[in-house]
């Protein structure tokens, strides 16, 4: 029965080109859209590299801090101090690392200004982060310790700098200071705000920092888990340790909000956040919303595409039924029928899909974006198309299997 | 076979209540030959598409093998049309889209427990039964009207069903393919034994099956046995 409907499927569509076409570009079109959208949304919040186990990854990057009376806020990344003291100091994660916001510092080659991106970390950062080195290693504790000028760079970095050479134990000067070259490591993404950098170099070389006792300052904190059931102790503890620290607070009815967020926790509370509540079932609602609107309009516009492609099937609906198709029958073919045009229409959504993905990866608009149709993308484009073809085939397929089998031997007068 | 008692059927629009039929009760009995005929708009067709389970009377009931359908459901109503019933219409009804053995396959396919194979066998050998065994492969529109007409006759019998149920099967045809039509429907009653109802507008052709039940404005006005049955039972 399968092998008909899709046999008649294919028919049709050869029969009714123009339909068939802008029934096809519709669906690829809004496919397209979406796949792009997931890619980023993935990019950004899905595992990659460094951040690959990211269900066991926490990140600490914003303190507020609120007056209860007047209302008065100040809202920034936490300092190197309180995470030293309270974030570090927590039982229950399996480590803790301490790094600082990226700030661009200034280098020349070839007397041609070169902007990088500078991160300063602690040796925990690589233990937990999952870089892959291209070459050499990352400095380790003793370089740490002794606050060495060393330094990690990326893959852009070392062939802007050196040109494509071996470049471990080679010198790069930024902002006049010169480090030695430990490790290269392939680009990350802008989107992975935590990890990104062009070149990492020792946190202590940013020992000023250290003993400044405030709340705010210019660091993140990233919190690895044993496994992803600690997530919510951690969270609980460190929920109990924020409320010490506003107990320890110097000035009385001060709130103090900080939290280990997932990624995804922490974009949603940036954009969504409202006290305790990091806004993430919002985040999830919006997003919904959006596609769904997104979906609507050309769901609408293929539902009526399809009542006039089916009625003039009246015919073949009245034989098929006089025959013996059920209505619940008839409503399967007209869906098996759309699911297989939509999947046609997904087939080219990917094509479509991956070359804009190609077009943006090469524009550099994202800066080191690498989106790719990956598996996870490639199912949920799959379960879009599906979506995509029940929600546009089930109503003009209910509509037409109502027909009486009279009525629709005589060309459908509903 | 099939029986009709009390039959009423009305059209009903905002403005305008039409009588289609109106008190017909008829008893066709399993093997017979009927046709049925009349003037355009006598209700022949209503009729018919009532008997086929198509469509339903507005009072009345309809009874198949004795059992009465009144409250029959959607998937109950197709089973028995699927199990019992063969139709032939006047304009064919083959799906265009599909080719000649995939239009005959077509009530095996809402038929459980038969295989594809045993499908592709029983539409072959109702094709050969029809003289068109040499066009499997070809689409309605590369065929003449007679053999459109013997494909809907073919997509009629794969089934084995007990009734066929014919609306002018030979009105689009010229009178040699009508003829040829003809012959193919009387083989099937007199060499299967399946009962036939055929409506029509050619005397020549009614007088040809077993009885003739005339109608007129919706009634029946004469059911009668013909006089020029040629074609004895075997």
């Amino acid at each position: 029965m399968l092998k008909n409907y899709i046999k008649i499927a294919w028919k049709v569509l050869l029969r009714r080109k123009f339909f068939t076409f802008i029934s096809l570009f519709g669906i690829s079109f809004t496919l397209m859209v979406l796949m792009v959208a997931t890619s980023l949304f993935d990019h950004a919040f899905g595992p990659q590299m460094p951040e690959r186990e990211m269900d066991k990854l926490l990140f600490v990057n914003t303190m507020r801090e609120q007056k209860q009376e007047g209302g008065f806020m100040t809202s920034g990344p936490p300092s190197y101090h309180f995470l030293h003291n309270n974030v570090r100091t927590l039982q229950t994660p399996e480590n803790v690392s301490i790094n600082s916001v990226f700030r661009t510092v200034n280098s020349y080659v070839n007397n041609r200004k070169l902007a990088l991106d500078l991160k300063h970390t602690d040796q925990a950062f690589w233990d937990i982060l999952d870089f892959n080195f291209l070459e050499g290693a990352p400095f380790g504790q003793q370089e740490v310790d002794g606050a060495s000028r060393v330094a990690v760079i990326n893959e852009s970095t070392r062939k802007q700098y050196f040109g494509s050479s071996k470049v471990v134990g080679k010198d790069i000067v930024l902002d006049q200071v010169t480090y030695r070259v430990v490790g290269v490591v392939e680009d990350v993404p802008v989107l992975r705000l935590h990890s990104y950098a062009d070149v990492w170099v020792p946190i202590s070389l940013r020992s000023q920092d250290f003993n400044k006792a405030r709340l705010h300052g210019s660091y993140f904190a990233t919190i690895k888990a044993k496994n992803s059931a600690d997530i919510p102790k951690i969270k609980e503890e460190y929920a109990a340790m924020m409320q010490h620290a506003e107990r320890q607070h110097p000035e009385q009815g001060t709130e103090l909000y900080s939290f280990p967020d997932t990624i995804l926790e922490s974009f949603a509370r940036t954009f969504l956040g409202r006290g305790q509540e990091a806004g993430l079932s919002m985040l999830y609602t919006v997003l919904a919303g959006l596609i769904f609107l997104f979906m609507l309009l050309p769901t609408i516009n293929l539902v009526s595409i399809n009542i006039s492609r089916i009625m003039e099937r009246s015919s073949e609906i009245g034989v098929r039924k006089a025959f013996g198709a059920s209505s619940s029958t008839i409503i399967g073919q007209f869906i098996v029928e759309n699911v297989f045009l939509t999947l046609l229409g997904g087939i080219l959504g990917f094509l479509l899909s991956a070359a804009v993905l190609k077009i943006i990866n090469d524009s550099g608009v994202i800066v080191y974006a690498d989106l790719g149709l990956n598996l996870r993308v490639f199912a949920w484009g799959l379960l879009l198309s599906l979506v995509f073809g029940l929600f546009s085939g089930v109503y003009p397929a209910y509509k037409m299997s109502r027909l009486k089998a009279v009525e629709a031997l005589k060309g459908g007068t509903k | 076979m099939i029986t009709l008692k009390n039959i009423e059927k009305v059209y009903q629009t905002k403005t305008i209540e039409t009588v289609a039929l109106h008190n017909v009760n008829l008893h066709i009995p399993k093997g017979e030959f009927v046709s049925i005929m009349g003037p355009s708009g006598c209700g022949k067709s209503t009729l018919l598409n009532i008997m086929g389970l198509l469509d339903e009377p507005t009072n009345g009931l309809v009874e198949i093998d004795g059992t009465p359908i009144g409250r029959y459901r959607d998937k109950e109503l197709s089973q028995l049309r699927n199990q019992k019933i063969g139709f032939v219409f006047q304009s064919y009804h083959l799906i265009n889209d599909l080719s000649v053995l995939d239009n005959v396959e077509l009530p095996l396919l809402y038929r459980s427990g038969v295989s594809a194979a045993e499908t592709r066998r029983l539409a072959l050998t109702a094709l050969e039964k029809v003289g068109l065994s040499a066009r499997t492969k070809h689409y309605p529109s590369q065929l003449s009207g007679g053999q459109r007409q013997r494909v809907a006759i073919a997509r009629a019998l794969i089934g084995q069903p007990e009734i066929i149920l014919a609306d002018e099967p030979t009105g689009n045809l010229d009178s040699v393919m009508g003829e040829e039509i003809m012959n193919i429907l009387l083989q099937l009653n007199s060499v299967d034994g399946t009962t036939i109802v055929m409506v029509t507008h050619d005397e020549n052709m009614a007088h040809k099956t077993e009885r003739l039940i005339r109608f007129f404005d919706g009634q029946q006005v004469s059911d009668a046995k013909t006089a020029t049955h040629e074609f004895q039972k075997v």
